[in-house]
């Protein structure tokens, strides 16, 4: 342990902790401007700067090490000036329409100047060119309010792994890009939306979708639906100032009726059906592999009512995560077999709305209006392909990040706070404790093998409390093993079949897992990919924490909510078993082949502008 | 490999082996993101000048993100995206220089050859660049062409001086 004194007080912290630790350890609040704890410490921005005794200049405390018998002081005269000149400084380049702005008291730089107190700017000078991109269909970026900081950097580059956005040029001209003339809609961008989360001011923000969605709820000849998805009710209640991992799943539903909403469905239903498409998807190709080395008859796979299929790869990617999905685009398209051929979740809830239940209610595909409340940027890239169209008309017309959708509920006037519970409309609605957890990473492949496994072997997965417990949590390449034993008579070819799987979350893991598939180095069968780290519960869209346990605390609420449920299978899900009765017949039949399934597209790695 | 470093020679070789010098100095350099600024140099001595196809290939053979690339190229002036004339022009504005009328001679050169510092003249000759002082601060001013300086530079002979390179 190293001893130092800060303002006075003794404190020790361990060997390689910052000034700035052992402030916060000693309740001294230094005010931080770039810092982003556990990602982000490069001392750029020198709002943080402190005096240590003994050294000539003032020092930044999130980047220098505490060192023994070192005496500090964060509150002295030179100290606050010093904050103040940086302060105005970047003020004096940075537009001030706070009131205009939607990052208005949510502005990390606002909530500095509040402990600052600092004067209206004192510095005048050139300014930097203001340009607004708004080429992605995912993510805007308005160069005016950028603060340098360049916490995005980092989280593009070392976090993510996809470079895309970087400091470009030097001095007064730098600027944070997709580089040259590339615009961020041209780049190989994924549209992860990371960058939204971690930037401190305005500069990054998801494209707005408000506008559109309140004009479909005020025109009469829409039938306006909504769905959400299984991250939102775990995070929603931050925006409302509740603590992270609050489920506010009833008070959700309630406030999207009072919107004006005429059908308040729940995307965790298609995450059900997810996992009865893809999970057979999965035994196909399986059996397919078999089939191809021989292992088992032709006869033997159409007595399954599965298919023939010659050329199935293993191993096999989920497909929910759409920003996963065009990282594997640009950058492995030779693994694009691997990806299970399901739509994701909302995107299927959508082309079942316009089908299925549009057939119910007597409303033409074209005159509803399907909103998706997601806790992703991606997914509003996602709507826009054209792969998403059934019949002529878009599966999906809007998606709302869970920061919009806060937005929206506090425009209509809505007291959150006092919200009844309400609950989600037939047929589209119900859902399994299965789908809860599609939204943190390792749950879809707990949600499949709960019913895969039980599937083949008539038994539950042999797990406490169904939780597959090797492949949840934050590590990020996390496996399991299990193995087939007493498979029923008609799955007994399976007995002995280890199923070895893989679960990451962030796209550096997703690389990695990629490039052994690609050396044939791969020893799984089933691979889980969802492309923010943690899984959904941090999406790109979701409430920009204020709480550094907000993942973990939305993970466990997710889990809770799973296991409060009685029905925690799939399969066992009676809206689905009903949907395949009513309506799709069986699993990767026609109608689903054409409605629930979907084709990848390749692209290079350096995107469309190379 | 060695010979290629001090005497690039490029000018008689085509495209394509210029691609294949390219690749094996990457190669050299391990293709390491540590030697990046390395490899970058030796590809503007290899084409004269940074072209995106150049940078797609450096970024694809160390898998780099072109914007990466590109900001490592933005960010050092002695780095070019555009094409260079035949012959490079560097008026030197250091103090010295500066002070003994280096912007006169600047304004004089892009008269004669209009065009503007950072830009190549249309025949491809010339190219103009301001450098901070190349340490003949006695001789100011003082100008560089290729690797020819000239001392006590007086606006009015500068025709002639580039004369001699047409």
């Amino acid at each position: 342990m190293i001893n130092l004194t800060v303002n006075g007080k003794s404190v020790s912290v361990p060997e390689g902790a910052t000034i700035l630790d052992a402030a916060r350890k000693l309740n001294v609040k230094i005010p931080t401007l770039c810092h982003l704890e556990n990602i982000h410490k490069t001392g750029s921005c020198r709002i943080c700067m402190v005096e240590v005794e003994g050294a000539r200049t003032l020092q930044a405390s999130c980047v220098t090490p505490a060192s023994e018998g070192m005496v500090v002081r964060t509150n002295t005269e030179r100290v606050r000036e010093s904050r103040k000149i940086m302060y105005e400084l970047i003020l004096s380049d940075h537009p001030k329409d706070c009131l205009s702005c939607s990052r208005n008291k949510s502005c990390e730089l606002q909530a500095v100047g509040e402990i600052i107190q600092a004067d209206e700017s004192s510095y005048e000078g050139e300014k930097s060119k203001e340009y607004i991109d708004e080429s992605s269909p995912s993510i805007v970026r308005d160069a005016a309010k950028c603060i340098l900081c360049r916490r995005c950097v980092t989280i593009c580059n070392e976090v993510q792994g996809v470079g895309i956005l970087n400091a470009q040029d030097r001095g007064f001209a730098s600027a944070i890009s997709a580089g040259g003339k590339t615009l961020l809609g041209q780049a190989a961008c994924t549209n992860c939306g990371q960058c939204t989360v971690v930037c401190p001011v305005n500069a990054l923000h998801e494209k707005d979708s408000t506008q559109d969605v309140w004009a479909a709820l005020a025109n009469p000849a829409k039938t306006v639906v909504v769905q959400t998805a299984p991250a939102i009710r775990a995070a929603l209640g931050e925006e409302f100032g509740y603590e992270a991992g609050t489920l506010v799943t009833g008070k959700m539903a309630s406030a999207l009726r009072d919107m004006g909403f005429d059908h308040v469905f729940d995307t965790n239903f298609a995450a059900d059906l997810t996992i009865i498409e893809e999970g057979t998807e999965f035994l196909n190709r399986i059996v397919g592999m078999l089939y191809q080395k021989g292992a088992i008859s032709a006869k033997k796979i159409d007595e399954l009512g599965l298919h023939r299929n010659v050329n199935a790869t293993i191993p096999m990617i989920t497909s929910c995560s759409p920003g996963w999905i065009k990282f594997i685009e640009h950058y492995y398209p030779g693994q694009l077999g691997n990806v299970s051929s399901c739509k994701s979740p909302h995107m299927m809830l959508g082309a079942l709305a316009k089908s299925y239940f549009a057939e119910k209610i007597g409303v033409r595909p074209e005159d509803m209006y399907v909103v998706s409340i997601m806790p992703c940027t991606a997914k509003k890239y996602e709507i826009t392909r054209p792969e998403m169209v059934n019949g002529g008309v878009a599966n999906v017309d809007a998606v709302l990040t869970t920061r919009e959708l806060a937005r929206m509920i506090k425009e209509a006037g809505i007291n959150f706070e006092k919200l009844a519970d309400g609950g989600f409309d037939s047929p589209l609605g119900l859902s399994s404790g299965a789908a809860d957890i599609f939204g943190s990473t390792g749950g879809v492949m707990e949600a499949a093998l709960r019913t895969v496994y039980e599937l083949v072997t008539g038994r539950q997965l042999p797990f406490d409390k169904l939780h597959v417990a090797p492949i949840a949590g934050f590590e990020r390449i996390k496996t399991a093993e299990l193995v087939i034993e007493n498979a029923k008579e008609e799955w007994a070819f399976l007995n002995g079949v280890a199923v070895k799987v893989a679960v990451t979350s962030g796209l550096v893991g997703a690389g990695i897992l990629m490039n052994e598939i690609k050396d044939g180095e791969s020893l799984y069968l089933f691979i889980e990919v969802m492309g923010c780290p943690g899984g959904c519960i941090n999406g790109g869209g979701q409430p920009r924490p204020r709480d550094e346990k907000a993942k973990e605390k939305r993970m466990a609420a997710l889990y809770r909510e799973d296991e409060g449920k009685k029905i925690r299978k799939s399969h066992e899900n009676p809206d689905i078993v009903k949907i395949y009765e009513e309506f799709l017949g069986k699993p990767l039949g026609h109608t689903s082949h054409e409605l629930l399934h979907t084709t990848y597209t390749v692209r290079g790695r350096h995107g469309a502008a190379n | 490999m060695s010979n290629n470093e001090t005497q690039c020679g490029c000018c008689e070789i085509n495209e394509n082996e210029k691609f294949s010098l390219l690749r094996q100095t990457i190669e050299k350099y391990e293709a390491k993101e540590s030697n990046l600024i390395q490899i970058l140099h030796m590809a503007q001595a290899i084409f004269g000048y940074l072209p995106e196809n150049v940078l797609i290939t450096i970024a694809d053979e160390m898998n780099l993100s072109m914007s990466r690339i590109q900001g490592v190229v933005s960010f050092y002036s002695l780095f070019s995206t555009q094409p260079k004339g035949k012959h490079t022009i560097k008026v030197c504005l250091g103090t010295a220089c500066y002070v003994r009328g280096g912007s006169k001679i600047v304004e004089r050169i892009k008269e004669l050859l209009e065009i503007d510092v950072g830009e190549t003249t249309k025949d491809m000759t010339f190219s103009l660049e301001v450098m901070r002082c190349i340490g003949a601060c006695g001789l100011a001013p003082a100008i560089a062409i290729d690797d020819t300086v000239y001392k006590r530079v007086n606006p009015n002979k500068l025709r002639q001086i580039l004369a001699q390179y047409e």
